[in-house]
Formats: C-alpha cells, sequence, structure tokens
C-alpha cells in the first residue's frame, strides 16, 4: 500500500493534472468530477477529478503534490526521533547508573508535559518551516523509541553471546553496534513504523490548527485546514486529503509489520 | 612462564549488588598446569561466580588472583584486554550463546578480529581450522546459529573459544542442556582437545557422574567457599565432608534393585540464601553431624590427607 | 488385574509444514494402570512430550493427533469437545512440567493459583479452597505453608516452585499424573527429594504416573514399567528391572552401556530432530546409529514384537 502512496509522491510532477498552485478563480468549490468552464489553456474546461478548493486549486494536484511534503516531513521526523532515542535507549540501558536516571527522569518530564503546548512554545521559538516542524515532530517521538530499546538492551544483555563477547575481549561499542544493536531491530522497525504514522498524524494536526506548515504550501495538514469552513457545503477539500492520511498511516504500519517478520532471523515460524 | 600453578587465588572474595551479598567468600584455590579440576555444587553456590572471576568479568571485592605468577586482580583496560586471549569459557545454554544475526563463521573469528591475530583469508583458514576441530565442516562457516542443534551450537561455541588459541577454558555447564548420549561425545571431544592442545581446564557441573569422567580432581562448592577438594578417585571413594557424601547418594543408581532397596533418604531443606548466611559452617542446618561448634565457628579449609582438604569438624 | 486407567493404542501426531505432512510420533501404545508408575526414556526430538501433550490436546499449532484409542477410563480424549477437555485438563489427567518458572503466575501468589484450580474443578467456596490449599502444600513438603501461601513464585526456590505445582497437579485430584522432565532443571539433591516425594504420593493414591525424562538411571528408583522411545516410536517396553537387566533394543544397550561405563556403544552422531522436514524416513530409524544394522533395517521399519524379558521390542535382530 505505501509503495503506491510512495510511487505517487515521487511522481507527482507528472501525474497531477496541473500545478498546485494555479489559482482560478472562476473555478472554486467546484465539487469533484465537475467540469469547469472554458478558457484559455483548457479549451474545453478542466476536469476536476476531486473538485477544487475555496480559491479555485485542484484538489487532486494538491493532494499529490501534498503527498511529497507529508511523506517526507513524516519520514525525517521519524529518522530523527529513532536516531536521539535510540542513542539514549542504548546509552542507558548500556550503562545504566546515573545516565539511566538522567535518561529516565527527561523521559518522565517530557510525557508529562502536554505536547501541544510544548508544540506551540517551540514552533513559535524557532519560527515556523519544515525544518522547525520535523524537530518538532521528532521530539514527540523519540521517547517511545527510547524505552523500548532500553528495555531490550537490558535483556539483551545478559544473553550467552553478549558476555562471551565480552570474554573475548570485547570493548563497549563492539558489543553495542554488533552484538546488542542488531538484536533490537526488530521490534525497533514497529515503533518506527507507529511513530511515522504518529509523525503524518501530528503534523496534519499542526498545520490544521495553523501550528505548522505555511498554509500555501500544499500538504495534506493544510488542505485539511483549508477545508475546514467549508465541511458541510464543499465537503471535498477536507475529506480527501482525511482519506489520504489514513490510507497512508495503514499503509506504513502495514510496511512496519512486515519488516519486523522480514527481519527475524529465524525466518517465518 | 612461571612454573608454580597457573592460576592462585587467595581469600577471594566476590560481593554483588548494592547490599553486597558475598558470592564468593574468601576461595583458596590453585589450578595446576594442564590440569582440569572439576567444580561441584548447587546452584547458587557460586560456581559461575568462581568461573568468572578468574575470567576477570567481574571484580573482586577481597583477595586476590594470580594468572601464571602475575597479579591480575585488578587488571584494567589494555593489559586486560590482552590477557582474554588466554582465558575464555564455555556456557551452559547453547540457545542463548550465539548472537543469531551472525554467522558461525563471523561469531568464532570474534577474538580474532578483536585482537588483530589474523587478516583476510587467514581468518577464514583458522575458523576452518577450529571448525574441523570440533567435527564441523567449514562449509557450514556461513550459516545462521538457527540452522543448528543444540549439540552442534555447543560444538561452535567450543570452536570459538579455541579460535584465539587460549590456554585455560572455564566449561561452565557446557553438557547440562544436551542429551545424555550426546553428552558422552561432547565429553570426549573436550579431553582429546585439552591433550591436542594443551589445555587447563575448569569442568563446571552439577551432574557429579560427569564430572567423574573427566577431572583429575574436583571441589565441591558450598555457598560460595570450597568445602572438600581432592583428586577425583579419592573424592568419589572417600568423600569426607557431609554435603559431598549427601550430592553422591544423590545420584541415581542404573539398578532398580539397589535404588529400591536403599531406604533412601534425601537431604532435607535446600541452600540458604546468600543474603541470610547461617552462622558457622553454612552447612550446619541441614548436616546430620551438626554439632554446637558447627553452629558457631567456621571450619576451615584443612588437610586430612595428603592432596585432601576438607572444611569440616567432623569429617567422615 | 484391574482395567487400565489409560489405553493408548497407535498413537500417531503430525506435523503439517510447507514441506508437507511429517510424522513426529507414529504407532505408540502403551496402558497405564492405578497406582503404576510408567516412565518414558527418549532424546530430545524423540517424541515423548508430543505424545503425552496429544492425550491433552495441547499440541501446538500445525501439529494433529490421531489415535485406535486413547482412552482414559471410558472416554476417547481425541474426540473430546472443548468443554469435556476441559472438565478433563487437570482433574483426570493433569501435567507436570519442566519448568516451574514458566508454569506459574508472577503476578499471582502461589496460594491464589492453588485455590484457583480447586474453585474451578470443585466450585468451592473461598474458605475451604484455602484450607484444602494448605492441605496440598503440606503434602508436597512446603516448609510453613500457610504462611508461604501468600507469597509469590518467585520468593520460591527452584525445587520449592516444582513442589508447588505439583500441589497444583495434585489439587485436581487427577487420576493420571504426567511430569515431563519434572526434575530436569533441578539440582542432583532436590531432584532426589522430588522422586522421593511423587514416590510416597504414588503409594498414597490410587493415582498412576507416567514420568517422561531422558535421564534413564532416573526411572530405576521410581517406574515399574519403562517405554524406550527413539524418533518417535517405541523401541522397547519392558518392567523395570527387566529393562535394566536383560535390555533387548540396541538403543536401550547403549543407553545403560553409556550410564554404566560412560562409553558409548553407538557408532555416535545425533539422533535425528522429529520435527525437521526431512523426507520420511525408511526402515529403523536408529538405523544409522546401530551396531548391528542389517539389511533389512533399512527397508521396514520393525514392528513391536513379544520379547524374552515378558515385555516388547521393535527390532529385527531380536525378532529374526
Amino acid at each position: 500500500m505505501l509503495l503506491i502512496v510512495i510511487g505517487v509522491a515521487l511522481a507527482a510532477p507528472l501525474i497531477a493534472p496541473t500545478s498546485p498552485d494555479i489559482v482560478d478563480r472562476g473555478a472554486r468549490l467546484l465539487a469533484p468530477l465537475v467540469r469547469s468552464a472554458a478558457d484559455a489553456q483548457h479549451p474545453q474546461g478542466m476536469l476536476h477529478l476531486l473538485g477544487t478548493d475555496s480559491i479555485g486549486r485542484d484538489t487532486l494536484s494538491r493532494l499529490i503534490y501534498g503527498s511529497r511534503l507529508s511523506l517526507a516531513v513524516g519520514f525525517a521526523a521519524m529518522l530523527l526521533g529513532a536516531l536521539i532515542g535510540t542513542l539514549v535507549g542504548v546509552i542507558s540501558g548500556f550503562f545504566g547508573g546515573i545516565i539511566e536516571a538522567i535518561s529516565g527522569w527527561l523521559i518522565d518530564v517530557q510525557l508529562s508535559f502536554p505536547f501541544l503546548l510544548l508544540a506551540i512554545f517551540l514552533l513559535g521559538a524557532l519560527g515556523g518551516g519544515k525544518a522547525a516542524v520535523i524537530c518538532v515532530l521528532a521530539l514527540a517521538t523519540w521517547v517511545n523509541y527510547a524505552r523500548i530499546v532500553r528495555s531490550q538492551v537490558l535483556s539483551i544483555r545478559n544473553q550467552g553471546y553478549v558476555e562471551a563477547a565480552r570474554a573475548a575481549g570485547a570493548g563497549a561499542s563492539r558489543l553495542i553496534f554488533i552484538h546488542i544493536l542488531p538484536n533490537t531491530l526488530g521490534p525497533l522497525f514497529v515503533v518506527a513504523s507507529f511513530s511515522m504514522a504518529q509523525a503524518i498524524l501530528t503534523e496534519a494536526s499542526l498545520s490544521f490548527t495553523g501550528l505548522g506548515l505555511d498554509p500555501s504550501t500544499p500538504s495534506w495538514g493544510t488542505m485539511l485546514n483549508d477545508g475546514r469552513d467549508y465541511l458541510l457545503s464543499a465537503w471535498w477539500i477536507s475529506t480527501m486529503p482525511g482519506i489520504a492520511i489514513g490510507f497512508t498511516v495503514l499503509g506504513v504500519l502495514m510496511l512496519g509489520e512486515g519488516l519486523r517478520e522480514v527481519l527475524d532471523p529465524r525466518g517465518s515460524r | 612462564m612461571s612454573t608454580g600453578p597457573m592460576f592462585d587465588a587467595r581469600a577471594l572474595t566476590v560481593a554483588f549488588g548494592r547490599s553486597r551479598v558475598l558470592g564468593l567468600r574468601a576461595i583458596d584455590l590453585t589450578i595446576a598446569t594442564g590440569e582440569t579440576l572439576g567444580l561441584v555444587g548447587e546452584s547458587g553456590s557460586g560456581k559461575s561466580t568462581l568461573a568468572r572471576s578468574l575470567l576477570r568479568l567481574n571484580r573482586a571485592s577481597a583477595g586476590s588472583i594470580r594468572f601464571q605468577g602475575r597479579d591480575i586482580t585488578r587488571l584494567q583496560g589494555t593489559p586486560l584486554r590482552a590477557l582474554r586471549r588466554q582465558l575464555q569459557m564455555i556456557f551452559q545454554d547453547p540457545f542463548s550463546s550465539l548472537n543469531p544475526r551472525l554467522s558461525i563463521g563471523r561469531a568464532i573469528a570474534e577474538s580474532l578480529i578483536i585482537h588483530g591475530l589474523a587478516r583476510g583469508s587467514e581468518i577464514q583458514e583458522r575458523v576452518a581450522a577450529s571448525l574441523a576441530m570440533v567435527g564441523l565442516p567449514a562449509t557450514l562457516a556461513s550459516r545462521m546459529p538457527h540452522e543448528f542443534s543444540g549439540g552442534q551450537r555447543q560444538r561452535i561455541c567450543i570452536a570459538r573459544a579455541l579460535c584465539c588459541r587460549p590456554q585455560f577454558i572455564a566449561c561452565d555447564e557446557v553438557l547440562s542442556a544436551l542429551d545424555v548420549s550426546l553428552q558422552g561425545q561432547m565429553l570426549d571431544l573436550l579431553a582429546r582437545l585439552k591433550h591436542q592442545l594443551g589445555l587447563t581446564y575448569l569442568f563446571i557441573s552439577h551432574d557429579l557422574r560427569v564430572v567423574q569422567r573427566i577431572s583429575d580432581r574436583v571441589a565441591v562448592m558450598y555457598l560460595g567457599r570450597i568445602v572438600e577438594l581432592a583428586a577425583t578417585a579419592e573424592l568419589y571413594a572417600h568423600p569426607a565432608h557431609p554435603y559431598t557424601g549427601a550430592l553422591l547418594a544423590a545420584i541415581p543408581t542404573p539398578d532398580p534393585l539397589i535404588e529400591r532397596a536403599r531406604r533412601f533418604v534425601a537431604l532435607p531443606g535446600e541452600l540458604p540464601s546468600p543474603a541470610r548466611p547461617p552462622a558457622g559452617c553454612a552447612f550446619h542446618e541441614r548436616c546430620p553431624k551438626a554439632s554446637a561448634r558447627c553452629r558457631t565457628e567456621l571450619p576451615p579449609l584443612a588437610d586430612i590427607a595428603p592432596g585432601h582438604k576438607v572444611a569440616c569438624f567432623h569429617p567422615n | 488385574m484391574s482395567e487400565p486407567l489409560l489405553a493408548v493404542e497407535n498413537l500417531c501426531v503430525t506435523f503439517a509444514s510447507e514441506h508437507g505432512a511429517h510424522a513426529a510420533v507414529s504407532q505408540v501404545s502403551f496402558s497405564l494402570r492405578a497406582g503404576e508408575a510408567l516412565g518414558v526414556v527418549g532424546e530430545s526430538g524423540s517424541g515423548k512430550s508430543l505424545t503425552m501433550l496429544s492425550l491433552l490436546q495441547l499440541l501446538p499449532n500445525g501439529a494433529s493427533a490421531a489415535a485406535t484409542r486413547a482412552q482414559l477410563g471410558e472416554r476417547e480424549l481425541l474426540r473430546l469437545s472443548r468443554d469435556q477437555l476441559n472438565s478433563v485438563r487437570g482433574r483426570e489427567i493433569a501435567i507436570v512440567f519442566q519448568d516451574p518458572l514458566t508454569a506459574l503466575n508472577p503476578v499471582l501468589s502461589i496460594g491464589r493459583q492453588i485455590t484457583e484450580v480447586l474453585r474451578h474443578h470443585f466450585n468451592l467456596e473461598p474458605a475451604p479452597a484455602r484450607l484444602r490449599a494448605v492441605e496440598l502444600l503440606t503434602r508436597v513438603g512446603i516448609p510453613d505453608p500457610a504462611l508461604r501461601m501468600n507469597q509469590y513464585p518467585h520468593e520460591f526456590s527452584g525445587g520449592m516452585r516444582q513442589r508447588v505445582t505439583i500441589a497444583m497437579a495434585l489439587a485436581g485430584a487427577p487420576k493420571v499424573l504426567i511430569a515431563d522432565e519434572p526434575t530436569t532443571a533441578l539440582d542432583v539433591t532436590v531432584q532426589a527429594q522430588i522422586v522421593s516425594l511423587i514416590a510416597d504420593l504414588l503409594q498414597q493414591t490410587g493415582m498412576g504416573v507416567i514420568w517422561v525424562t531422558h535421564d534413564l538411571a532416573l526411572l530405576a528408583r521410581i517406574a515399574d514399567r519403562v517405554l524406550v522411545m527413539f524418533a518417535g516410536r517405541i523401541m522397547e517396553s519392558a518392567t523395570c528391572e527387566e529393562l535394566f537387566t536383560r535390555p533387548q533394543h540396541p538403543y536401550t544397550q547403549s543407553l545403560l552401556s553409556t550410564l554404566r561405563e560412560g562409553r558409548t556403544a553407538t557408532t555416535g552422531g545425533e539422533a535425528p530432530m522429529v520435527s525437521h522436514a526431512d523426507p520420511a524416513p525408511v526402515g529403523c530409524p536408529f538405523a544409522p546409529r546401530c551396531a548391528w544394522v542389517m539389511d533389512i533395517c533399512r527397508a521396514t521399519v520393525p514392528v513391536m514384537t513379544p520379547a524374552a524379558h515378558g515385555g516388547q521390542v521393535a527390532c529385527w535382530k531380536v525378532t529374526r
């Protein structure tokens, strides 16, 4: 499923009927599958498969271009969160002691803080823009990784092969990177897919509330926002991106599950 | 190389955790070069802890360990890592002793890589040689652990321990997870390797039958102390410590007539918790011969015959 | 002689895998009388545990069992419905497994776990259930039972935990107790205690006990009759004394010589893992390891025939 979305995102410039930014004031709020009036560029009027929004932009095109943005943001946020979270998890699990205490405290603090407030504060401080949004999203998700990785590390640490490696003379970095970390990857992929899904949804809600990306950029979140005022009349403006988000999230989750099964070195059982 | 024993531990004490529970209490032990020392005792008696101490996988809280005359008690960093080449260990559970993500060839070569003992194709050659020594074809080096049975995995672990040509190998319950018929083969393999490569073994097991077959001397442990130490034949024929006697009596013999006629009285109770050791001799709560002295005084490990030591006020 | 408690004929357990169906247990037949201890000895992969699990329909996914007869008293075990099964499990037949740690729920006190079994089977009120639980704990030799009722599994040592699982097994007052490697994970002194305990229970109740193990020597103390299994088949069955003094099958002989002299009489090699997907072996499964193998052994599976010692043996060398 995800492949479809990725394919669409990559091929956006080729398949979108038109640029997402063209504003056709004459064709505002057209329902799906309605033709717009004829004009210079399109002698028969354009067929807007999914309708247009309040200022006449083609929904389908925006949807397609939006996929790029949402996927990119979601993926980047997931990656950043994974890196930070895994690092913290491994270090606190492996070394224990005061490092573990500090990171535990950090995690608790963050979890008890309402995310939206945190987001508002940070976005205000960093200004808007893609990079800021990605950072904020990463911040929301690193905790998931940290906890899971830490508990995995704790259990793997006592396995025979880790001790055997120690007996062979392996140092901490070898133990971590060759022995412990690769064996934590399984559940990690499930967490990763889950948090990517979470990132996409969060981005959507951030943009929906106006906090996230610039409203003119075609991301699914901003599209949801645009359609807010027209939910009853021009329902397609919000519904289409909503469906797209759901579809993508489902695809991401399924991919994560599939990856985990594949990675299990014991093969299918 | 010194001419003394390979290992010389004096008053070795190891404590765990914040509450400083003693896993080993003032152990005095020597292991001669080329011998196989059997170590028996129930779980919780400290056998694995002792093996790990010798390998410096844990830190002694008191006492000293000397390896070939050199004090290794507080060794750290690079010299400790260099030491690891000489001392290896094989563990009990063949299923968790191998990293499921590494091919067995890579796992075997680990010590070679860490210590820079070989490069490139030489690594493959040495891995193949190790596999051959344990009776496995070299073509299996690229396979993953889950493709092998328990007995084969244990052999792979032996190959891994041998690869860096250590002088000493601690075998910690290496046969416990294997079937009886496999145990015999594995013991033969270990004995053969010892002669081929001039190794010294510490052989830990709770199965006294197995220990008898491979050991030159046997030490019996109880709650972190050595309570008896003697040559194998002597220990099994004339056990002096009541605990040793009970252990030997508990071994089932494959003869129904003997077994049923035995009127066997099992040793009551269980090993006391190391966190709350009894005063005096740790065994007195379960000992049929316990006297007032045993309840208050700790019997020292002393000779009752040449080469036969017991820690008991009323040895047999 | 009274009717047997348990009568099994031609039991087969098959695994369905992507490589096709594979027989893990074939043509196993045995019976158990009240007050009798039946020992089942075999290596890992011999199918001994699978045989027992199949009687209670506890087989893993992908495995199925079939038998000409698998009767407990009047009931056909393999044809029971879900509800009927639940009334058999624990109540008529109870199993004690190898690892007491995983058999006990770590978050419930052991008193709670035992009383739960009692209330499930006998519909007791809490108070009488507790009393009975304390009785059971005393029976299995746990000191201070009233106090220890409220403790959790991790507060017990391995041997004590196994006693608790035995108490739970006894709670249902079963007719048959299956002990699947109950002492393998325990120290030798504790093992001796548990063996004594089971021997006492055998004498005091009319229970039948099936003791599954890979350690033949253990059975010398407690078994009345012994079945020797290899690669999913029974190789030999005899009374305990006869098996130890006049073993007929080469496999039994090699097991005994390993125990007695510490030498293996076989040509080595590992037992075939029964659940692996190899093409179905032809002939006697022990042929590759047998010192007396003949052509017929490789071609045809030997059948169980009466042997000189009054039991049965499946071996061409003996029955020719």
